[in-house]
């Protein structure tokens, strides 16, 4: 090995890396034609639900019925939000059947700010993050058997900076 | 570029728990720039999850889900090494999908 000079074993190391950069190229492309074939549907969204303003029109756009609060609807959202542009709020019901949940921030500029679709063999839990413009009640609706049921908790937003 | 997906599925008992963080901006149309301009909207529509040729979770996002938005689902089969396939729209027709092992 000592007898080789340097530059060869660098020359070989480049020739190595560009092959595997080339690979790695190569799989990427493959990926990103085989996932166009096969994304998410958009016409899923139901477009007319989100533009709504009230809890009762969001409601009827996204299941065409109206809701009753139910203690077996868990919202677990926090008193107060510091940061009004992440606020974890997670649902979870112990209702049989449930086919859909929903989640409605009723000061928002449009009311409904997400809803998921529960197929069977989904447990009725979900968690994630909101945006809150401002202090608001938080409606979080389960479509259960065909009915649906509600759970509404008052988030707190304090607005960071002039003493807000 | 990499993937905007990151999931973490994970199997235990007969049940699999998943966790998915999206990098996306999920602009709301109300938020002004710092020149007074309104960004426009800009949010995905629409995440499906698949196992075994079966959606398990949809979500249907608006803009009032937060930015690099978050979300953990539990469903019922799954084990270790099954494919779950991600995929998400946004109101601009941008797309992007990712095939995870569960763990």
């Amino acid at each position: 090995m000592g007898l080789l000079p340097e530059a060869p074993d660098e020359t070989r190391r480049i020739i190595l890396k560009s092959a595997v950069g080339l690979a790695a190229l190569g799989l990427g492309a493959g990926a990103a034609l085989t996932s166009a074939h096969a994304t998410a549907d958009a016409k899923a969204w139901p477009q007319d639900a989100f533009k709504q303003k009230s809890e009762a029109d969001a409601l009827k756009a996204l299941y065409g019925k109206s809701a009753e609060p139910s203690d077996k609807v868990n919202l677990d959202a926090p008193e107060i939000a510091e940061n009004g542009a992440v606020v974890p709020i997670a649902i979870a019901s112990t209702l049989p059947n449930v086919t859909g949940i929903a989640i409605l921030v009723l000061e928002n500029p449009n009311t409904l700010a997400a809803a998921y679709k529960i197929p069977e063999g989904t447990e009725a839990s979900v968690a994630s993050r909101l945006k809150m413009a401002k202090t608001s009640k938080v409606v979080a609706v389960v479509e259960s058997g065909g009915k649906l049921y509600t759970a509404t908790k008052e988030v707190k937003v304090t607005v960071g900076g002039c003493g807000g | 570029m990499a993937s905007t997906i990151r999931v973490r599925a994970i199997a235990s008992g007969d049940s699999t728990q998943v966790q998915s963080l999206i990098s996306h901006p999920m602009d709301s149309g109300f938020v002004k720039d710092s020149k007074g301009q309104l960004i426009p909207p800009h949010h995905i529509e629409v995440v499906e999850f698949e196992h075994a040729g079966k959606i398990v979770f949809t979500c249907l996002w608006g803009p009032a889900v937060s930015k690099d938005p978050y979300v953990k689902f539990t469903f019922k089969g799954g084990k270790k090494g099954d494919d779950l396939k991600v995929s998400w729209v946004d109101n601009k027709g941008q797309s992007d999908s990712l095939v995870a092992k569960i763990q």
